[in-house]
């Protein structure tokens, strides 16, 4: 962005009051709006076992929008995700029929995915491709894989204790993917907030030719966020199987597309730079509760599709249109 | 147009809830038509039905709804929602076989009636499954629809999808087994055009050369029925061979208003809606246990007979002809 007028001000804001005009704050006030008016426009909407149905609507797809994020961050995307959701999938159905253990399958689940993120990033960080075209060749290329293997079939019989991953609950309504998603909201958290890595991928996104002359291993770090991405697709993957209990091809079909809009809402410059783990995560309940709470009104699928889109437009125009009115 | 109505309609049913808290004693049967996906016609033609037999059974509630496009994981979203609203019964047409059932489970251990119509969902997903038609009774109705117009016997053709094509196979052999009951009736030839639009054609083509006195070409596939009455046309046999079998009123309504095709058969997406919300509501207030062996009502349409799936067939296919056509053609 080149700002006709950059402003520099006289003084900082206090951190009180930048906290106050931050993204994540905005989303937070977008969120609580939403709740309020789902409570209100439906009574079936505070209810905790309502509530803790709804989380499953985006636990899996933040797993993957928290890795998803950093790459970003770092300027890569990687649009394969969910076809290697499809094809870890179809790996783990696959041993399903020779009854291994559920240790087993968790371990080919997240092989898979840490295979196909290995494969994006030596694409990638090896020989120099954009990511954005390599992605988007492994989309078809891991999803093609799974439709060979598969076909019209479908596997299943996958043994009882695996249904604990996507239908088993901790405590209550807290289900176990909640308790993943939240403890990797804070693996996450702490990763891009508090340690060195996560300085070099926001230098990265920055400025790759900077950070490379500053000392830090570029394609290292590249190769280690498209390993990461990988890895949390696994992990969805073994999630989301657990969840239908059983795998057929279009398994996961499009999530790509919704978990880099969560990464955009939740304050990730697509360009690269700039972003926090807190915003995705906010982003995540914002949209899991716009979806179900239309979903509860019986709002068609295609009205809500309209909405999520105006969300993210408005969300993201909005602060721009109050830096050109406050600086013009 | 369709999805603003939708909108208002879900905005009014929130205002509805929100005033109307105190009418406990006339609470409305809430049953769910869950479909592949919105904005398809068969579908829109399905949930006219449902609405039908709401308003016949009175005090209904239909519940429209589906994901945007035809994914399990969407449905199972929608399917979550609904439990969410204690619906009383969910009639679902399914994506996925299988990876609707855990859903499913917990929507019926939440007491809420789940059935399924035109496809199904895995037995232990839900109570009963509806069938739009059987093997036996399609067999039975596309050699019906060719004997119909040939009162005094005559030769018939089959034009088939693939050798290998279960449905079709099993079709023919039921045709086969009362073939009895049309007598004069002969079936020279069966062809196969692999449910391509040109293979289809020039097989079709075949058999009028080979056989000049045939008198009907039996298509039991959407594909092969269209190229089939496409042929007849070309040859200038309209009114002489009549194309018939299974196939879809929107592409068949040239071959009827030409003539080159007088009748064919599918499934009536209006009855089945309708059949699907009667047998919801029958379980749903306890008026009906599905069991193998039990006889379900579902008005208009008759009774529902269980097999040992707890599966059953709706009824005949429903014939199309110049009748019509016009008010199907732009359904499905």
């Amino acid at each position: 962005m080149t700002d006709v007028a950059r402003h520099i001000p006289d003084r900082l804001d206090s951190p009180a009051a930048r906290l106050l005009k931050s993204w994540e704050v905005l989303l937070l006030a977008v969120a609580v709006a939403i709740f309020i008016a789902n409570s209100l426009a439906s009574p079936y909407f505070l209810n905790a076992w309502n509530l803790s149905d709804a989380t499953f609507n985006f636990t899996e797809k933040a797993m993957i929008a928290f890795a998803m994020a950093l790459l970003i961050i770092s300027g890569e995307i990687d649009l394969s995700v969910a076809s290697i959701i499809a094809l870890a999938s179809t790996a783990m159905g696959a041993a399903a029929q020779f009854d291994v253990g559920v240790v087993t399958l968790v371990l080919i689940g997240i092989g898979t995915g840490l295979i196909c993120g290995a494969f994006n990033g030596v694409l990638v960080t090896g020989m120099g491709l954009p990511s954005i075209v390599v992605t988007i060749g492994t989309m078809s290329l891991f999803r093609g894989i799974s439709y060979i293997v598969l076909g019209d079939q479908v596997y299943k019989g996958y043994p009882s204790a695996f249904a604990y991953f996507g239908q088993g609950y901790v405590w209550w309504v807290i289900s176990f993917e909640f308790v993943l998603f939240a403890a990797l909201a804070v693996i996450f958290g702490i990763l891009l907030h508090k340690t060195n890595f996560g300085r070099a991928v926001y230098a990265i996104g920055n400025n790759p030719t900077g950070a490379l002359f500053s000392g830090i291993r570029v394609r290292r770090v590249k190769f280690i966020l498209f390993l990461l991405t990988g890895l949390m697709s696994g992990i969805a993957a073994i999630c989301l199987t657990s969840r239908l209990g059983s795998t057929r091809p279009s398994i996961a079909f499009g999530w790509e597309l919704e978990v880099v809009t969560m990464v955009v809402l939740g304050g990730v410059s697509i360009l690269g730079g700039s972003g926090s783990i807190p915003g995705v995560v906010i982003a995540a309940f914002v949209m899991g509760l716009v979806t179900f709470g239309l979903g509860l009104l019986n709002v068609p699928g295609i009205v809500m599709s309209i909405f999520i889109g105006l969300l993210l437009i408005a969300v993201i125009a909005l602060p721009r249109l109050w830096q050109m009115w406050r600086f013009w | 147009m369709k999805v603003t109505r939708r909108l208002f309609g879900g905005t009014a049913l929130a205002a509805m809830m929100l005033t109307g808290g105190m009418a406990h004693a006339q609470d409305p049967v809430r049953i769910a038509l869950v479909v592949k996906a919105l904005g398809i016609g068969f579908f829109e033609a399905a949930a006219k039905g449902a609405e039908e037999a709401a308003a016949e059974l009175g005090n209904v509630e239909i519940i429209y709804t589906g994901p945007t496009d035809t994914t399990a994981e969407g449905q199972i979203e929608v399917i979550n929602s609904l439990i969410a609203q204690q619906v009383d019964a969910i009639a679902v047409s399914a994506n996925d076989t299988d990876a609707l059932v855990p859903a499913l489970k917990k929507a019926m251990d939440r007491g809420i009636t789940v059935v399924s119509w035109d496809s199904g969902v895995a037995p232990e997903g839900r109570q009963l499954h509806l069938n739009p038609s059987s093997n036996p009774l399609i067999g039975n109705m596309i050699i019906k629809l060719a004997a119909d117009h040939l009162p005094d016997g005559g030769q018939v053709a089959v034009l088939s999808a693939s050798a290998t094509a279960t449905n079709q196979n099993t079709w023919i052999a039921e045709m086969e087994k009362v073939m009895g009951d049309y007598p004069g009736i002969e079936v020279v030839a069966t062809v196969y055009g692999d449910d391509l639009a040109d293979k289809s054609y020039r097989e079709a083509n075949g058999l009028m050369q080979s056989y000049p006195d045939l008198d009907a070409i039996i298509a039991p596939t959407s594909v092969g029925i269209v190229a089939a009455a496409k042929a007849v046309e070309d040859a200038g046999k309209v009114g002489e061979v009549n194309v018939t079998g299974l196939g879809l009123p929107s592409e068949m309504a040239g071959a009827i208003e030409s003539g080159a095709s007088k009748s064919f058969a599918i499934w009536n997406p209006i009855d089945l809606g309708y059949s699907a919300a009667y047998l919801a509501y029958e379980l749903a207030t306890g008026d009906a246990t599905a069991e193998p062996g039990a006889e379900i009502p579902m008005g208009r349409m008759g009774n529902l007979t269980l097999d040992d799936n707890n599966e059953g067939a709706m009824a005949d296919p429903f014939v199309y002809d110049s009748s019509n056509i016009d008010e199907f053609k732009s359904i499905f």
